[in-house]
């Protein structure tokens, strides 16, 4: 039997297989990973000074463990090069082909790269896998002084742990307030207000336009505005864009990402996407809780019959948990974009409704104490994709 | 007896149920889990469960 191949070992390629597992014990499955394939809890990266571990510590388990667990065979260190659609066949960088029943792709995405100029560009650090936290770890000294680009969930959240481990940190952001694509002004000014408290120098709506070394070995950021932010280590935090390259020379469609329908199925039905790197009917949301959802669904589609009907994925209310502790936020982004936030509170206890014409909730924000409502607002909140 | 829910993925844990597979008991109650223990499918920490009302 030609096994299920599933490109990627984060938690889209894990899930899918754990699920795929509790239906089906005997079709093998090949995860393929370029990294050492050891399985983590992803969001805790930007919390594990905070939870006070080691990028060592942060490790669940090793790419030897996962396969025995999920009777699988995980391939580390391996890189796709091409997808052959009418073999059924991937090749590997190195020239190693191997043909697939079923083909999964949870290869996740990427950080963005800024456009900086500067003779010290190569020293900026981007954080999206253990490897790389493991590296921008080991180059902090104590007490560092660290320049975070991005004042985004991961930018914000990474502040508030570095802070907390005594590090000093800038942010610096074009946005007017952090976490601007997801919080109105309000909520977003509780997190700046809280942070700086604790100690994180902001500078917003300021872009960074280049990482330059200093004579005394200093990083300089230099910002739009001509001010600059001295730094030992910089942190570029600036979003996700999903390769994809090798499912467009594959002549999959893609968007902003790989395309598939409810079923997770892309324009080929051999072949199927989910996590960071899928973009759902239409939705693109590089978060854990669609993720988990696409698993399931994935999981039994994969282990059911040829004539049996895919399940279609759907997406409850989806909350997204910022982990910044002297500020937590919890959001749910409207489901569309028709009707207006309205906010209430004072201090940093911040809850913002975001209602249509008619008063009905489409999404939410809340800050500070005001996130112990959470239960209520989930409750009201309308389901992104029933 | 209480059912609990992960708020990260929705995984639900219910106490009568017990993890059989994870080596909880049913009728395990959710407060003698170790503090330690992960989702059994996001790996999120025990502090992101939040109890549920039982339908």
């Amino acid at each position: 039997m030609d096994p299920i191949i599933i490109i990627g070992t984060g938690l889209a390629g894990y899930s899918v297989a754990r699920e795929f597992r509790k239906h089906d014990k005997d079709t093998p499955v090949i995860l393929i990973t370029r990294d050492d394939g050891a399985s983590y809890y992803k969001p805790d990266i930007s919390e594990a000074y905070a939870k006070d571990k080691t990028s060592e510590e942060l490790v669940q388990k090793s790419a030897e463990e996962m396969a025995e667990m999920l009777g699988a065979t995980v391939k580390t260190h391996e890189q796709v090069e091409a997808i052959d659609r009418e073999q059924r066949q991937i090749r590997l960088v190195g020239g190693e082909t191997l043909t697939y029943g079923r083909l999964v792709l949870a290869w996740g995405a990427e950080p963005i790269t800024l456009n900086l100029s500067g003779d010290a560009v190569e020293a900026v650090h981007k954080v999206n896998n253990l490897m790389d936290y493991r590296a921008f770890r080991d180059s902090l000294p104590d007490k560092a002084r660290v320049a975070v680009l991005g004042a985004g969930l991961i930018g914000c959240e990474f502040a508030n742990d570095l802070i907390g481990a005594g590090h000093k940190v800038s942010v610096a952001d074009p946005a007017e307030w952090p976490l601007q694509q997801l919080l109105p002004k309000e909520a977003g000014n509780a997190v700046r207000k809280e942070l700086a408290h604790g100690g994180v120098e902001w500078h917003l709506g300021q872009a960074a336009v280049g990482v330059h070394r200093a004579d005394n070995g200093d990083l300089r950021v230099e910002l739009d505005n001509k001010d600059s932010i001295r730094a030992d280590v910089v942190l570029s935090a600036v979003g996700l864009r999903v390769g994809v390259k090798l499912a467009e020379k594959a002549g999959l469609a893609v968007d902003r990402g790989i395309v598939v329908d409810r079923t997770l199925r892309t324009s080929d039905p051999h072949v199927f996407a989910l996590g960071d790197c899928a973009e759902v009917d239409g939705h693109w949301r590089p978060y854990v809780a669609p993720l988990m959802q696409c698993a399931r669904t994935l999981g039994k589609t994969l282990a059911g019959g040829k004539d049996d009907t895919p399940g279609q994925v759907k997406y409850p209310t989806l909350p997204i948990i910022i982990k910044t502790h002297l500020c937590p936020v919890i959001v749910c982004p409207p489901v569309n974009k028709h009707g207006e936030w309205q906010v209430e509170g004072h201090g940093t206890a911040i809850e913002a409704r975001f209602v249509d014409k008619s008063g009905k909730l489409l999404g939410f924000a809340l800050t500070g104490e005001a996130t112990s409502k959470r239960r209520d607002y989930l409750k009201e909140a309308p389901a992104l994709m029933e | 007896m209480k059912k609990w829910q992960c708020i990260v993925c929705g995984f639900e844990y219910d106490e009568a149920e017990g993890m059989p597979d994870e080596g909880v008991e049913p009728g395990t109650k959710w407060a003698d889990i170790p503090d330690d223990w992960t989702c059994p499918d996001c790996g999120a920490p025990k502090d992101d469960f939040e109890m549920m009302e039982v339908e």
